[in-house]
């Protein structure tokens, strides 16, 4: 009887609804915060300087490399039989368990591999020597071992004369003679082939028009050779320009050797960086892990994306993200503005709103595939055939690239644009409409002037929104001008600056290709939580900068109360 | 506009004795019916709205006063499925015709609200907003209009030094008056009034009243009130309406004192309403 009165107070109380709801909410904020816990954890500690460590192996052999994580693992029955009496009786006391410590052996130009796992029943000892580095490379990898010799030119140091201040001055130099033979091949060389392509497509362009037998093409064709020989000519001082930069360069070498005293000799421009791991401070280890930070947000890509920057990706998602805002917001806001002031409130209309809404369910691969049908292969073919014939085979805008990539991403989230906007809209007083309409205002002076700067703060919302969900969208980016590695950036110092039809990288995909798509997914692995780090960064970053517009604009039309 | 439906047959009863003005009438209304959907809102009004004077709608809540108010200057055009019968004339135009621009018969009558609704811009900016939306451009009219407008709405002296402020942060009392010298900003024919100081305390009232008295001579003001009191201070004509109808339409003095249909006596003795 008492039960049952207070199982009925209870109810009446709603306590345990309350416990309910309380309960589901910090459920849910606190899976958010493991999350974002975890990315930003393993994101921050990845650049970290890591210890290297000389590992002696019962067998005999020996091996060095960088620690990277742990685990506990049941080695197969046949492993066990080759082991001594006394370790398989530890390990059937912790239950045929047996503990196990990947490796970052680097030297991949050596042994083929980058990692080893090292179990602890094999290992012997082991020792953390101060004189080990870890050579960062611009190919093959790091490389773990010691430095044997520096030669810089004619003359030779070995030993403790080889570390040290020599070395930094003169990987500094050597990194300034890399960015000059950079230069002389990637931007002097690449004018002239920028030159000698466009001149190849005038006199296409010309052949098309006047056909191939006509005075204009012969002279343009010899415009054209005239010009070539040129540019050969300034192509060959380049090149031989370059050839001696090369040789030069060849002269400046590093000798280093592995654990097991195999000696690789490497020309000091292709070191990256070099430090000797078990003997940096701290302060010295801030130093690496802010200069691998640096490297990772204003270098392009190496090695299959795993290591290098990741300037080129951080470019794309911005440039692509702001140019789907723009195409997003008159498109989804003129929509919007038709459905709620202009358009008779009826069943058409109520229909219409409903397939909006559930627009936003479709898969957003296929938008990817409606991308890739309707805007390369019949919008873009269409602009190729009028405005590109001389390109032909090669598509210009018929093939994915940055204009499509928007704005199929721009369709994706045009419904979140309308529904807010009709939101804001319908939130808009009636009383301001008729005081508009009441001065003598027409309907859309009324809308300029009143209904969309009152509405204007739930559009940025909208906007907000759809720019969160584009940034982060992947799949059908994938198919319509995504690449895991865009030689050029979308903006350069040719006209027209901003190329729409290149394609380009994003840090959605790139998190997708390192992770998962390269040869080396476990160096690919810390490069993923770093990536998300990143993007999910850069899309806080611009959502902040809406806000703070946002904000601005409701300063300006609210301020004072009733 | 939508067929002109059966106008009903019975001639109105109305009891007429309003006072003339000394120019005549500027608006009349002839038999003019009004439906929403199924539903008669307006029977067969029928009168003449006087040049300069300040003519009373008054009644019980939901006999037609709004619809027959916002009916003058076109405001209900924005409801879905009305239909209207007989005629609303200014200067002797049919405004309801199809040649008509809206538009510029909205910029002759001014129009105030029942809660004050000023826009969400500057006090300078609100009073504007009608010769802005005319194409006016020139600071110097924007200016003049401004003090001309803030003057005669009496409320120059309290805002002259904040024009540049939100118009959202004066009171509620100064709102209201904003709106008015925003309705009287163009230099309308009529202004229109609908319930100006339902949403006021009693000190800002006796301001808006005191307004319009100023204002009348200069437009021909069209009010509606729910407050006897104010319609027999401020007015010159009151026309009494009940269920769509309007019972009496004569001088206010008359209407208050000594009325001639008993329906109004009872209102306004406060028997019923």
């Amino acid at each position: 009887m008492t039960g049952g009165r207070r199982a009925v107070n209870l109810e009446a109380r709603g306590e345990p609804f309350l416990w309910g709801m309380g309960g589901a909410l910090s459920l849910g904020v606190l899976m958010i915060l493991g999350f974002v816990l975890l990315i930003v954890w393993n994101g921050l500690i990845t650049f970290y300087p890591k210890p290297l460590r000389v590992v002696h192996l019962k067998d005999g052999t020996r091996l060095a490399g960088e620690p990277t994580r742990a685990e506990t693992y049941k080695p197969p029955a046949q492993r066990l039989e080759s082991l001594s009496p006394e370790e398989r009786d530890r390990m059937r006391e912790r239950g045929g368990l047996a503990h196990r410590t990947l490796y970052r052996i680097g030297n991949y130009d050596f042994y083929n591999e980058d990692f080893r796992w090292v179990s602890d029943y094999q290992v012997e000892r082991w020792e953390a020597p101060r004189e080990m580095v870890f050579v960062e490379r611009v190919e093959w990898g790091p490389f773990v071992g010691v430095v044997q010799a520096l030669t810089l030119g004619d003359t030779t140091l070995t030993g403790e004369a080889a570390l040290g201040e020599r070395l930094h001055a003169a990987q500094a130099q050597a990194a300034r003679r890399r960015a000059r033979i950079r230069r002389i091949e990637r931007g002097e060389i690449g004018a002239i082939n920028h030159r000698m392509e466009k001149s190849r497509l005038t006199l296409r362009g010309v052949a098309l028009k006047a056909g191939e037998d006509s005075a204009a093409y012969r002279q343009a064709l010899a415009r054209g050779e005239a010009q070539a020989a040129e540019l050969d000519a300034a192509y060959a001082r380049l090149a031989a320009e370059a050839a001696a930069l090369k040789s030069e360069d060849a002269r400046y070498t590093i000798t280093l050797a592995d654990i097991n005293g195999r000696e690789k000799v490497q020309a000091l421009s292709e070191i990256v960086r070099i430090y000797p791991a078990n003997a940096l401070n701290l302060f010295q280890r801030m130093g690496v892990y802010a200069s691998r930070w640096w490297e990772f947000l204003s270098a392009e890509p190496r090695e299959a994306n795993t290591e290098g920057g990741v300037l080129p990706a951080i470019f794309g998602t911005f440039v692509m993200t702001l140019l789907m805002a723009l195409a997003v917001a008159p498109f989804g806001v003129m929509a919007a503005l038709y459905l709620r002031e202009y358009a008779r409130q009826g069943r058409l209309v109520s229909a219409v709103r409903i397939c909006v809404n559930n627009l936003a369910g479709v898969p957003s691969i296929v938008y990817g595939v409606f991308g890739l049908g309707f805007f390369a292969y019949i919008v873009g073919a269409g602009i190729d055939r009028i405005f590109y014939p001389e390109r032909l085979p090669n598509p210009t805008f018929g093939t994915g690239g940055l204009l499509w990539a928007s704005l199929t991403l721009a369709l994706l989230t045009v419904p979140v644009v309308i529904v807010a906007t009709e939101e804001a809209l319908a939130a808009v007083p009636q009383s301001l409409r008729e005081g508009s309409l009441a001065c003598g205002a027409s309907k859309w002076q009324t809308i300029k002037y009143i209904v969309l700067p009152k509405a204007l703060p739930g559009i940025m919302t909208g906007l907000i929104l759809a720019m969160a969900r584009g940034a982060g969208e992947v799949a059908p980016l994938m198919l319509v001008g995504v690449v895991k590695l865009a030689p050029e950036l979308p903006i350069d110092a040719y006209f027209p600056f901003l190329h729409l039809e290149r394609s380009f990288m994003h840090l959605g995909f790139h998190i997708f290709d390192v992770g998962f798509q390269s040869r080396n997914s476990e160096a690919g692995k810390p490069m993923v939580f770093v990536t998300t780090l990143l993007l999910i960064t850069l899309v806080v970053l611009l959502n902040a900068t809406a806000i703070f517009i946002r904000n601005r604009l409701k300063r300006k039309y609210y301020v004072g109360h009733f | 506009m939508p067929d002109t439906p059966q106008v009903s047959p019975d001639p109105p009863d109305t009891v007429y004795h309003p006072m003339t003005g000394a120019e005549g009438s500027i608006i009349e209304i002839e038999r003019f019916n009004l439906w929403y959907g199924d539903k008669q809102a307006l029977f067969d009004n029928s009168i003449d709205i006087q040049m300069g004077l300040v003519t009373a709608l008054i009644g019980p809540s939901g006999c037609g006063k709004s619809t027959l108010l916002r009916s003058l200057n076109r405001m209900n055009d924005l409801i879905d499925g009305l239909r209207l019968g007989g005629a609303i004339r200014l200067d002797g135009a049919d405004i309801y015709h199809r040649d008509i621009d809206v538009i510029g018969l909205r910029k002759r009558m001014g129009m105030v609200f029942q809660k004050p609704n000023p826009f969400p811009m500057s006090i300078a900016d609100n009073v504007t907003y009608p010769i802005k939306v005319d194409g006016v451009r020139d600071r110097r009219v924007l200016q003049e209009t401004v003090e001309r407008a803030l003057k005669a709405a009496a409320l120059w002296e309290e805002v002259k030094d904040r024009l540049r402020d939100s118009a959202l942060g004066l009171s509620g009392g100064q709102q209201q008056r904003l709106c008015i010298a925003r309705a009287i900003a163009a230099d309308p024919d009529v202004l229109l009034m609908d319930e100006p100081c339902s949403a006021l305390d009693p000190l800002a009232t006796a301001k808006i009243e005191d307004l319009i008295d100023e204002l009348r001579g200069r437009y021909t003001i069209v009010i509606v009130t729910h407050n006897m009191q104010q319609a027999a201070r401020v007015s010159d004509n009151t026309a009494f309406m009940y269920l769509g109808r309007i019972v009496e339409y004569g001088k206010t003095k008359t209407v208050f004192t000594t009325p001639r249909s008993r329906r109004t006596e009872d209102y306004v003795t406060g028997r019923f309403g």
